[in-house]
């Protein structure tokens, strides 16, 4: 059985006189003990939302539904109560933020927020915790760590501080991180130095990895498996090599093509995929990326689609996808119908919208769901 | 590649190490803070006044040359209140006499420890009741889920009663209820300020516990008790104790105005400002001076304290911090 088991986890944001968002539809993905699990997609598709869903971390509003089970280790995180959640957070499971500085308190210095997580989860006190939280410090890659537990947040630069916030999360050894968008707020020669970091503790500890990114350079460095999300649905899931090789989904597709690469031509144009993610269509209608997409026929849209599992454990929600070269005999091993409920709109479909102007409407920024 | 002078490099090698030596000292919210506090004019003045005023206050008493409860001008006649003659200043009284006979020069530097006193232990009370029902209030509402609201709501409706009363109008039924004496004047004057500390640092908090860290904290297991005390609480002072300084100077002119009422100290004989000002109402025909003396130098208290605080709140604001 897998470390932790997502099914059918969905989130609706209900909103006054308006129709409710549904920031996640239906996600399902597992996570085995020592794999490196990717969430992919562009800002609103509903990554954050689902990590935060399954840590408990949402805000606690009148509107908010959460649904489906998040089992982690035999226990679904979405029913237990809050005492208990709270023992789990930080001990088994534990989430690397995006924002180093403003995750972490400005006005305590390192140390004391290192040794908080020791004393909450691993009851030490003092010397012993000091020595400790030097020790993690020292495992993460930051030199003269006990001059740096004294210093303050802003003393650190940008790297030093996603360093000491993974130095928290990994403190008691949990078996689960969650890294939310990791590297994104960080310099390039760092990034890399951190998803090394995340590397090497997820190797030498067999720590499972959840990385949410909407950095395809990421997860090819560091994921196994990976999901694309889209408008709040896996809209393809696939091993790392097989996704990159052969996408299947018209958006992964689009996803891999807008990446800018190195070797192509002076004179050639970037790919964007064309449209925003707020000309979605609410899926009970069809399939969320029909609008922007290149691959539309006419059955995309009326229904949402099925996520069809082939052979080899990849699957797509597509009617149409991309054809594999030189594959012609596929085989689909199974299809899973898409559930959808009438009465609700994915996050950013929202109707009483002004039309998009594709490619000049702002994407809204992941709070706005959140 | 361009090629540096000697001159030129000096001047960046010089450069590099300051902002090295920068970095090495490290500055906190309050060193930052203290720095622009030096650069400010308006910060340098009010601290100037406000130490001079606390140097007369603490050591003055020690100094002054006449018994400030002394009818000394009525036993030595030079004082006839029934013919109007209260004398002026001269060589050996600085300041003159008052209606008693009394030296005021003598009874200004007495009354600055009182006026110190009086507006430190108002600011003091208030603070403390506001900032725990603010603290708790802030806490649970930021924190504490829908027990927490309703927690919230009951101690800021409390608040918003102290706060529909108009502040001098609340002093003067506080004193009146507790009857004339310099606690009163304390309390009178605190209570005024509890629900400004207490609606301000609920709020800073609510703040607070929306940010990141608080999330991140979370995430980690800690309890609520410990993110409200010690990550929410302490980046939620600043504001509050900015608004210290500057109640200090409310509480100043509050003490003074309740006193000036008739609702301070009963025993007229004890030197306070506002006190002087009261008693010198009668003779403003004869020596208006002696209501200016109180006045000018309860103005210039206040000026310092509200000048160092105003400019504190500058210094300490997060939007306008480079």
């Amino acid at each position: 059985m897998a470390l932790l088991d997502v099914e059918e986890l969905s989130v609706t944001f209900a909103r006054r006189n308006q129709r409710p968002v549904r920031a996640v539809d239906g996600v399902s993905f597992s996570v085995d003990a020592g794999e490196v699990v990717g969430l992919v997609g562009e800002s609103g598709c509903g990554k954050s939302v689902t990590s935060l869903a399954i840590m408990g971390l949402l805000p606690k509003q009148p509107g908010l539904t959460v649904g489906g089970k998040a089992v982690f280790d035999g226990t679904d995180l979405l029913k237990i109560d809050d005492r208990s959640r709270r023992d789990i957070r930080g001990r088994d499971i534990a989430m690397i933020f995006q924002d180093p500085l403003s995750s972490l308190n400005p006005v305590v210095p390192i140390g004391i927020q290192v040794t908080e997580v020791l004393t909450r989860h691993r009851g030490m006190k003092g010397e012993a915790a000091a020595k400790e939280a030097a020790q993690l410090l020292d495992r993460v890659g930051i030199p003269d760590p006990k001059r740096r537990l004294k210093e303050y947040p802003h003393q650190l630069s940008g790297g030093m501080r996603q360093r000491a916030l993974i130095a928290m999360a990994v403190a008691c050894q949990p078996r689960l991180l969650i890294a939310d968008e990791p590297t994104t707020a960080l310099d390039v020669t760092i990034q890399a130095q951190i998803l090394e970091l995340l590397k090497d503790l997820v190797r030498d500890s067999g720590t499972a990895l959840v990385m949410i990114t909407h950095d395809l350079g990421v997860v090819a460095g560091m994921c196994d498996t990976i999901n694309v999300l889209y408008g709040g649905r896996v809209v393809e899931t696939a091993r790392r090599r097989p996704l990159f090789r052969q996408p299947r989904h018209p958006y992964t597709v689009g996803l891999l093509g807008s990446v800018p690469r190195l070797d192509a031509g002076r004179g050639e144009r970037l790919n964007p995929i064309p449209g925003s993610v707020r000309d979605l269509l609410p899926w009970p209608d069809g399939c969320a990326f029909a609008p922007r997409c290149t691959r539309r026929i006419d059955s995309c849209v009326g229904e949402p689609p099925a996520l069809v599992v082939t052979h080899d454990s990849r699957g797509y929600r597509c009617v149409n996808p991309a054809p594999l070269p030189g594959a012609p005999g596929e085989e689909v091993r199974e299809v899973v119908p898409g559930s959808a409920t009438p009465g609700s709109v994915p996050a950013q479909a929202v109707p009483d919208d002004p039309p998009a102007v594709p490619g000049l409407a702002a994407t809204p920024s992941e709070e706005d769901v959140a | 590649m361009t090629i540096i002078s000697g001159k030129k490099r000096e001047k960046i090698d010089r450069l590099a190490e300051l902002a090295a030596r920068d970095e090495e000292r490290g500055v906190s919210l309050w060193q930052d803070a203290f720095r622009r506090l030096r650069r400010n004019p308006a910060a340098v003045v009010g601290a100037v006044i406000l130490t001079v005023f606390l140097l007369v206050a603490i050591v003055g008493p020690f100094f002054v040359p006449y018994g400030p409860t002394d009818t000394m001008g009525i036993r030595e006649g030079v004082v006839k209140v029934g013919q109007g003659l209260i004398p002026g200043h001269s060589a050996e009284h600085w300041l003159g006499y008052d209606h008693q006979g009394r030296d005021v020069f003598s009874r200004m530097i007495v009354g600055a420890r009182q006026t110190l006193l009086v507006g430190v232990v108002a600011t003091m009370i208030g603070l403390a009741i506001g900032a725990l029902i603010g603290g708790v209030a802030g806490a649970a509402a930021g924190l504490g889920g829908r027990w927490g609201r309703w927690v919230d709501a009951t101690l800021m409706r409390f608040i918003d009663m102290l706060l529909a009363m108009p502040s001098l109008l609340l002093a003067v039924s506080i004193a009146a209820l507790l009857g004339p004496s310099l606690i009163t004047v304390m309390i009178a004057v605190g209570m005024v300020s509890v629900p400004v500390f207490a609606r301000l640092l609920r709020g800073s908090m609510i703040a607070q516990s929306n940010s990141d860290y608080v999330l991140a904290a979370t995430s980690l297991g800690v309890r609520k008790s410990k993110i409200a005390l010690a990550h929410v609480l302490p980046n939620s002072l600043a504001p509050v104790i900015v608004q210290a300084t500057l109640t200090l100077a409310t509480a100043i002119i509050e003490a003074a105005a309740l006193s000036y009422l008739g609702l301070g100290n009963p025993d007229s004989a004890t030197p306070e400002w506002g006190v002087m000002l009261a008693d010198a109402q009668p003779w403003l025909g004869i020596r208006p001076a002696l209501a200016i003396y109180p006045a000018v130098a309860i103005i210039i208290t206040a000026l310092g304290f509200t000048l160092l605080g105003e400019a504190m709140r500058e210094a300490l604001d997060p939007k306008l911090r480079k």
